[in-house]
Formats: C-alpha cells, structure tokens, sequence
C-alpha cells in the first residue's frame, strides 16, 4: 500500500511529504519528497546588495538565523579581505552558541512530543523564552535577528547584557540535567529511541550527513574545532561523540552539545575583550551615527554605502559552518560589482535527509516519526 | 589585509593533495588550476569528472571521502555558459578543494556522480531543476523544489527575478 504522510502532518514538523510504500506495519520503500516551502531566495540574493542579503538569511533557518548570518558574513569579509575586531569575534562566538541552544532546545521538545513525551516540550520553551528575550535584547527582534554586519556586529550590546547572560548561563546546566532525568533512563523514551533507525558510518559519509546525524553515528568532525572560524580556535570545548547511530545516540550528542555549548557562553564571557565592534573599513562599514552627523567624509560614506552598495572584488568564497543541524555552508560569487553574482547555501538538513530512507526501510512506520525527529529537519533550510 | 593575488600556474599548485593525485593518477583530468583566498580550485575535464571524483575519493594519502555540496554558477551571456561545482572535504586530513567542469549554454550535460556519492542525488536534482544542466547516469532525475510541470530553470541569468508574469 502507498501511504501518504504529510506535508500537513504533525510529525513531519513543517511541510515535509513522505510517500511511504508499506506491507501491513512495515515500510518497504521510503521517498521524501519536498519543495512545499520553497521561495527562491538564492535568486532574489542576486538582486540585492551584498549587505541586504543578510535578513534573507534569517528566513532560511528560522532556528538559528545567527549561525546563517555568520557564515554568510564570513564568506563575504574573506571575499573584502576584512580583518574583524576580536570583541565582534566573540560576541558572533557568544551569540552563536545560544542560537545552537535554542535550536537545540525547540528539537528537543518537538522530538520528544513525536514521540509521546508531553512535558519535555513545555520545559525546554521556557528555557527558549529566555534565550529569545536576550535575542530581542541584542538585535531587537525574537527571531529574525539580522544581528551581524558585514565586518562585525550591528549594535554594542545593551547595558546589563552580559548579567542577563551570565544569569541564564550559570541557571542552564541544572535544567539540562532535569530534561534528561525525564527522558534519559526512562523505559519508554529508550524503548522508542535504542536501535531504532541505524545508520552506519560508511553511510553517513557517502549520503552526505553531518553535524550530530554524523557524530552520532562516530564520526568525529565538528568544524567549529577542526577548521575554526571566527577566533573558535580560542574556546575549549569537547565533540560529543556516540558510536551506536541510532536515534538514541543522536539525542546524546546533542544533549551534551547543549551542556559544551553553555560552556562556551562562558568561556566568552570571561574573556570577552574590549574594543571596537566593527571593523575599520569605512567603505563598508557604516559610520557611527554622531559622526554621520558632525563629519562631511562620514556622511558621504553613509550616503554611498546606503545608495550603491559597496563593491567586493571579484572571487568566490565556499565558507562552511558548523550549523546546530550540520555544515551550513555558503558559497558566494561575486563579479566585482555591488551584488553577489551568485549565492548558494548548503544546507545540512537536505543532506540529512538522504539518509532517511537508509534509516527507515524495514522498519515500523512508527520508527518513522523517530527518525525524521532524530534527524532534526528545519523545512525552511531543504527548501530554501 | 591586503589580498594576496590568485595562483594559476599548475606547476605552483602541485603541492596540494588533490592537484597532485590528479596529475599522477591521471593528467588529462586537469584542465587548470586556481588557488585564491587559501582556497584551491581545480577545473575538471567534463567527460572526466566521475573518474576525477573516484580518484580523490580513494586516494590514499589524503582522501577526499566527503562531498559537501554540488551546485552551478550561469554565466550568462559568456560561453561555456555553465560551472558545475562540487565542493569536497577530507574528513581525516581537515582539507578541501572545489572541483569545477564548464559547461557549453547548448543542452548541457556531464556524467553524475551518484555512483561514487549516492549523497550527491539530491544536489544534483536541485542543480537540474534551478538550472536545467543533465547528468547523465542519474537514478532519478526529477524536480526537487519546482512543481513537475514548471516551465524554465529559475535560476538561470536569462530568467526573470519576479519570474514570468
């Protein structure tokens, strides 16, 4: 029988479609099939200056849109040649961890209510509410930051920032231990999670998957440690790794990621240097706003960035980051002129998703439900 | 910073893994060579690509097992028109190199590379659907993202940005 699951179905979390060839219980064959949320916005990135493409890639991956703006900033600083202060590498570092918290955090929820677990959801929410409230803090908006410049960071934070922060850092670690004494010995959750949907690391590695769909499966690559980017190479932090590559070993990974990354929070604030927010390069960077005000030089700078953009020279940068899903990779060309000639974003949840009928044929349809939560598809990033 | 101005000469290039096992295992694979922004690009005879992939999937020096991501650039008027381009990584040795093959605007095509990556089934889907490149030997060569009875590659040059009204 053919059964049709989605692209309006709960567990599916978005508009995902699954055709699923199935004998009683049992899925024979396994088709994804997406394209529902899908808006182009590689195309309209080629018809905006280089500095207003940043909000579109919010809108990719409306989990973590600080780690879509930091590759995508980065890829175009490394076509300018920019050198960025340290203080705007370490609040990028800082915000991007608790964007991976609060990407976390939402899988974690959805992922445990697929799979019959209530409660988890309602307690990692409230944690979410608190990282968004410091998100609306920094940038002014929940989740559509749009935080990050190119060369640096919009805005100094506000005052009383960083307790805000340190507050929610130094409360976090307990409530990460109270979601796993609710999920991880109970006979239930382990029931549905232990060797169900296995991938093997042969098979990781050829379709493609990444980020803890391939930790999990005892691979150990994280690009934040092994290619650094944005002064990551200054942060201690271990790689959480499990060998089995079944849901339950993915759901470790990310556990401890969640406990390694408020590490990094940590870490970012104690050492959080001084200084400039953005770097010195005054045809790409707006000046300040009292200088635009008093300095005739500043003010045709602000006039000219605003009008036309600014140039990058020509080149191509493929610049890849470790996303809460993945490698989230962005590959920009440019032409020489104002607009990038030709933006591309690997996404990690499309990569991820090969993997699914790997995972799910010969299983039960309700081991289904698991894998695509285990997995943790964000549909706005397949479809971009 | 300043930038340091790109690289072309192939000579200059053999040190890095992917240009050296090419050129030793098989030198009419390179057609040429780029190493900008610490970034090394190595253009790809077209008929040559699957062959050119397997050998630095299994080279054992520095294996480039890992296809990160498959995608094409238009050229849009200049001929060849099109660029393939496949981004790998070496997941032992933390390395990566772009492979890129032209491709003439006139019924483009070039040879899948499913059979060394079954991962690239989906890039390549999306790379036909937005751009309308063929590979051949592709076990389901379908629309990813555009409805099945959409007319024209959306991200082509020659394609509108509010798309055909």
């Amino acid at each position: 029988m053919i059964l049709n699951m989605g692209p309006q179905h709960p567990s599916t979390h978005g508009v995902l479609r699954v055709i699923l060839e199935i004998d009683g219980e049992n899925v024979v064959r396994m088709m994804p099939d997406i394209g529902y949320l899908h808006t182009g916005i590689e195309k309209t990135c080629e018809a905006k200056f280089y500095q207003q493409v940043v909000p579109l890639t919010d809108r990719i991956d409306y989990l973590c849109p600080m780690t879509n703006n930091l590759c995508y900033v980065l890829a175009v600083e490394k076509l300018l040649g920019l050198e960025i202060p340290p203080k705007a590498q370490w609040l990028r570092v800082m915000m991007n961890e608790l964007t991976r918290i609060n990407s976390h955090l939402v899988w974690l929820g959805t992922h445990a209510l697929d799979i019959g677990a209530m409660t988890v959801f309602l307690y990692c929410f409230r944690e979410r509410e608190d990282i968004l409230r410091l998100f609306e803090a920094v940038s002014g908006q929940r989740m559509m930051t749009s935080y990050f410049r190119v060369g640096g960071v919009a805005l100094e934070p506000p005052l009383g920032f960083f307790d805000r922060v340190r507050d929610f850092a130094s409360r976090f670690p307990a409530r990460v231990d109270e979601y796993e004494g609710l999920l991880t010995e109970n006979p239930i959750w382990v029931m549905r999670t232990k060797g169900v949907a296995k991938l093997s690391a042969e098979d990781a590695i050829a379709l493609g998957a990444s980020g803890p769909t391939l930790r999990g499966s005892g691979v150990d690559i994280d690009l934040r440690r092994d290619m650094p980017y944005s002064g990551y190479e200054n942060f201690r932090f271990k790689v959480p790794l499990a060998k089995e590559g079944d849901v339950f070993a993915r759901y470790m990974c990310r556990v401890e990621e969640l406990r390694e990354s408020i590490g990094i929070v940590k870490q970012a604030l104690e050492g959080m240097p001084q200084g400039p927010i953005k770097a010195n390069a005054p045809k790409v960077v707006l000046p300040e706003r009292e200088k635009m005000k008093t300095e005739m030089e500043s003010l045709i700078y602000h006039f000219k960035i605003i009008t036309e953009g600014f140039a990058v020279p020509e080149g191509e940068i493929y610049q890849a980051v470790e996303s809460p899903r993945g490698e989230m990779g962005y590959y920009v060309v440019s032409d020489g002129s104002a607009k990038p000639y030709r933006v591309h974003m690997r996404s990690a949840c499309l990569a991820n998703m090969q993997v699914l009928p790997t995972m799910c044929e010969g299983r039960l349809i309700a081991d289904v439900v698991a894998a695509i939560g285990s997995i943790d598809i964000v549909l706005g990033e397949i479809d971009r | 910073m300043a930038l340091a101005p790109a690289v072309n000469d192939l000579e200059q290039l053999k040190g890095h893994p992917a240009v050296s096992c090419l050129l030793s295992a098989n030198p009419q694979t390179v057609a040429g060579g780029k190493f900008d922004r610490d970034e090394m690009t190595i253009y790809v005879e077209r008929s040559l690509i699957r062959e050119a992939c397997r050998l630095l999937r299994d080279d054992p020096n520095c294996p480039f097992n890992y296809l990160s991501d498959v995608t094409a650039v238009d050229w849009f008027p200049s001929e060849p028109r099109f660029e393939v381009v496949y981004h790998l990584l070496s997941i032992p040795k933390r390395e990566r190199v772009r492979l890129k093959v032209r491709l003439s605007g006139d019924m483009p095509a070039l040879d899948s590379v499913t059979p060394v990556w079954p991962g690239a089934n989906y890039f390549e889907r999306e790379v036909f659907d937005l751009f309308g490149v063929r590979f051949n030997g592709h076990p389901y060569l379908r629309r990813l993202l555009m409805p099945e009875n959409w007319e024209g590659h959306p991200l082509r040059k020659d394609y509108p940005v509010e798309g055909y009204r």
